[in-house]
């Protein structure tokens, strides 16, 4: 049987008495698009930031394609294919929104040690940046300021940077965040545009979003994994209802 | 080398790590809890020295001028917080580097002015003049005890402050963690004000200890600031405690290096090259501990912040 | 601090300020013929060089927002490497360049790796301390003066030759190095090298998200910076004829810092800007009072709290320019 694309073996993080992360295991066969949901504070950024080497765990490790990646630093996941988004945008905003996306492109060609050559014009760069962009929906605003951006075009601004690193593996930290109902259901449908083509672990607020996108759904409440499943099973788990849908639905 | 110079010399780099605490402490706390870089906090402890300078002067009483100087260095302290320092907490790093740089080159040229450029000089006061004998061929100042005396007595009451006290609490919490402290309703301009002269009067406490035995002069604090950067970082920004252990380890690798480092290496080396290379080596050993330190603790050994 | 932006308006307009820069300093020397040569020569030479020496903390704090409090270690390293050379005979450029530029350079990489573990207030402190160290160094080195400092018995020879020797062949000389310092930092920022440094400036974060490990590009930035800081050196202490430790006093880095931020972080022609307006408010100043700094200081204190983005930003925003951002 295939190694899963990404798994999560008994990770744990604790700030002081804080337990945030609490024996958290997961397996995400190749290809397959995950939520991850769960109450405010229930651990999902710190966890997301623990698979992607933002944050140490204390314990457990995390493996990708079968390849142990838990010692490995945040850039170097990247380049294994483990790329994530982030909750709170966190773009370039003095260059240009296909600069932003260049940089990843280098990042991804792996030669940025050259002092000398105008990177802002280089097609190397520039035309796979610009399909990244394409691909999201941004292609005319490519000459734009990423700073002056809506804040709908930056979140599909942040998951086109994420596209253009090329991941196996995405991690999508609450893309829906703050955005308004017409920006939503362009992110969703860029969502459903990618689902299969890469394994994507989606962490979301929005019900409706998740239940609609993802293959299957696991509820984190307090650090921990309290089901696991298809989107009908956990929506219908009691214990995912009193702990979760009950007080958000509420 | 002789045992009792090694006594006197322990003495002697023991009275330079009090110092050095009683400087870095209050800057390790306002680098830490207002994440403010101070460049300034040199020129208070010059301050400190020069308002001794003058009141003893005027009153003929060292500790006259002491008590005096030390409400003066507090209000002067308030003071360049109120006109300057708390319009920067909020701006970046490099602009709180240049406004306080700017201060330095205006203090240092304002007492010059004021107190003339040539070294001012308070004599020891009558009580604590003269030395005492600790033990067989050990004779040592009684004014340079004092200064010790006094400043470990400092750092037991402010460890005490920090670590059982309300304000004190909150002084730790905003050092590990800013925001959540003013989360609780805390007045935090008010709390960096207090941390604020407070640190600015126990620099100038300092230099106006240090008055008797040094020369008091302009830029008499700028050196010493930098070596309390060296015992900051290896501290930990924020820390009290790391600051205490730090600033007695820099003053005593500091002094006794230049002593002996020389002598060390005489034994490891011909002694011309070994006096050359000593007296090279002994002013960057404290910087090497540092970077040493750092290698393996890029925090400093207390690390205040999680 | 504001940073322009890279998409500036017409070539001519943002090219306009470097080329008229770089033609008046190529006419100073016809200027100065007209009178008061030799003081308006070394004036001007000196500002040269201390516009490179700006130029290259450019590079790391404009462009890298790597606030180094140590950079004037650099002047110093490069100044004593011409001094102790030429005490040992070794007088030609050939050999005292290259041995300042590899001094500097290795300084700078032992420095800046461990300087660069660490970010904000910490990174101040130690860059400051070890140009402090760089400081005590040269003053405990009694073979070459200690405090005094040590006097070059001339300027460096090129090939054996006295081509340097006169103040106007050093003057272009010198410009020839701006110039060359210049272009060369042109080139670095807006290559791919320069956008990951202008990247982590702007989200370090970001940048290591999308897979660039900045400790690597950092310190070879801070390794660029130093060793050109190291030529600035180079020069200072062959117009000079002398070098000392007060090269490489902390303040000394601090006015360094000042020179970029007068002239506008990020920029390049502005730390050349601001290296002119720094040493000639100096001189200017010095000619009223003795007690110049008393000016100076508070000047400074106002500019941080009032003209954002230095002096340039200020007349830009005066003459209705509109700042950035």
């Amino acid at each position: 049987m295939a190694e899963p694309a990404l798994e999560l073996r008994d990770l744990n993080k604790a700030y002081g008495a804080l337990t945030v992360t609490d024996h958290v295991s997961l397996a995400l066969p190749d290809g397959e698009f995950h939520a991850i949901i769960g109450p405010n504070g229930a651990g999902k950024t710190t966890l997301i930031h623990q698979i992607s080497g933002l944050v140490p765990s204390d314990s457990g490790s995390v493996r990708l394609a079968g390849h142990d990646v838990t010692d490995l630093s945040l850039p170097e996941r990247v380049h294994r294919g483990l790329v994530r988004s982030f909750q709170i945008t966190s773009i370039l905003p003095g260059f240009s929104a296909l600069e932003n996306v260049a940089l990843a492109v280098q990042a991804r060609q792996g030669s940025s040690f050259r002092f000398f050559g105008r990177a802002r014009e280089e097609t190397r760069l520039n035309d796979p940046a610009m399909q990244a962009l394409e691909e999201v929906g941004l292609g005319k605003r490519a000459g734009v300021r990423a700073g002056l951006l809506s804040h709908g075009e930056k979140r599909q601004l942040e998951i086109a940077i994420a596209l253009a690193a090329q991941p196996r593996v995405l991690l999508l930290d609450e893309p829906l965040a703050g955005t308004g109902p017409e920006e939503s259901a362009v992110l969703i449908a860029l969502m459903q545009r990618l689902r299969g083509r890469m394994t994507i672990l989606l962490i979301e607020h929005d019900m409706e979003a998740v239940f609609a996108l993802a293959e299957r759904v696991s509820v984190l409440v307090y650090g921990r994994i309290i089901a696991s499943g298809p989107p009908a099973a956990v929506r219908d788990d009691p214990e995912v209802r009193t702990a979760y849908l009950g007080e958000e639905g509420g | 080398m002789s045992m009792t110079l090694l006594y006197v010399q322990t003495l002697n780099g023991l009275q330079l790590g009090v110092l050095l605490f009683l400087i870095a402490a209050g800057l390790t706390l306002v680098f830490g809890v207002m994440d403010f870089i101070n460049l300034a906090h040199g020129v208070q402890y010059m301050i400190g020295a020069y308002l001794a300078a003058m009141f003893t002067a005027l009153t003929g009483n060292f500790f006259y001028g002491l008590a005096l100087a030390l409400p003066s260095a507090l209000a002067f302290g308030l003071l360049l917080e109120f006109l300057i320092f708390r319009h920067l907490y909020d701006r970046d790093h490099l602009d709180q580097v240049l406004a306080t740089f700017g201060i330095i080159l205006f203090l240092n040229q304002a007492v010059k002015v004021i107190w003339g450029a040539a070294p001012l000089s308070v004599p020891i006061p009558e009580a604590l003049s003269g030395s005492i004998r600790l033990m067989d061929g050990l004779l040592y100042p009684v004014y340079r005890l004092a200064i010790i005396g006094s400043g470990l007595a400092i750092a037991v009451l402010l460890g005490i402050l920090v670590s059982r006290t309300r304000i004190g609490m909150l002084v730790r919490a905003g050092a590990s963690n800013a925001p959540m402290v003013s989360a609780l309703g805390v007045d935090i301009g008010k709390l960096f004000m207090v941390v604020f002269g407070f640190g600015a009067m126990l620099a100038g406490f300092a230099g106006a200890m240090v008055a008797p035995i040094l020369s008091v002069e302009p830029g008499m604090g700028d050196n010493l600031l930098i070596l309390t950067f060296v015992v900051i970082v290896i501290g930990g920004i924020g820390s009290v405690r790391g600051a205490f252990i730090a600033a007695i380890l820099v003053g005593l690798v500091d002094t006794l290096g230049r002593v002996f480092g020389p002598q060390v290496l005489r034994a490891l080396m011909d002694p011309s090259a070994a006096s050359q290379a000593g007296r090279a080596l002994a002013p960057m050993l404290t910087y090497i501990l540092m970077a040493a330190i750092l290698f393996f603790r890029p925090g400093g050994l207390f690390p205040a912040k999680k | 601090m504001t940073m322009p932006p890279e998409n500036g308006p017409g070539f001519l307009k943002r090219e306009a300020v470097p080329v008229l820069l770089f033609a008046l300093l190529a006419l100073v020397p016809f200027v100065a013929a007209l009178g008061a040569e030799s003081y308006l020569l070394s004036l001007v030479t000196r500002v040269m060089i201390f516009a490179i020496a700006a130029l290259s903390l450019d590079l790391i704090l404009g462009y890298g927002a790597l606030v180094s409090f140590g950079h004037a270690a650099f002047l110093g390293l490069g100044g004593y490497a011409v001094g102790i050379l030429s005490a040992h005979g070794q007088t030609d450029a050939l050999v005292q360049l290259p041995v300042a530029l590899a001094v500097s350079a290795l300084f700078a990489l032992i420095t800046g790796a461990l300087s660069l573990r660490t970010k904000g207030v910490y990174f101040i402190m130690i860059t400051l301390a070890f140009g402090q160290m760089a400081f005590f160094l040269a003053v405990s080195l009694a073979a070459y003066g200690g405090d005094d400092g040590m006097t070059l018995p001339g300027r460096s020879k090129l090939f054996g030759m006295d081509l340097i020797k006169n103040d106007r062949a050093f003057y272009y000389a010198v410009l020839l190095a701006l110039l060359g310092a210049y272009g060369l930092c042109r080139s670095i920022v807006v290559s791919r090298f320069g956008r990951v440094i202008r990247g982590a400036r702007e989200n370090p974060q970001r940048m290591a998200a999308i897979g660039f490990p900045l400790f690597r590009y950092q310190l070879v930035g801070y390794v660029i910076a130093g060793t050109l800081c190291g030529l600035a050196g180079f020069l200072l202490a062959n117009q000079a004829e002398f070098v000392s430790p007060a090269y490489m006093t902390w303040q000394r880095s601090g006015e360094l810092i000042v020179m970029v931020v007068l002239g506008g972080l990020g920029t390049l022609h502005g730390a050349i800007i601001g290296a002119a307006a720094f040493l000639l408010l100096e001189e200017w100043l010095s000619g009223f009072t003795e007690h110049w700094k008393m000016i100076f200081g508070p000047f400074l204190v106002l500019v941080v709290l009032f003209a954002r983005g230095g002096l340039m930003g200020a007349i830009r925003r005066i003459g209705g320019g509109g700042g950035h951002g």
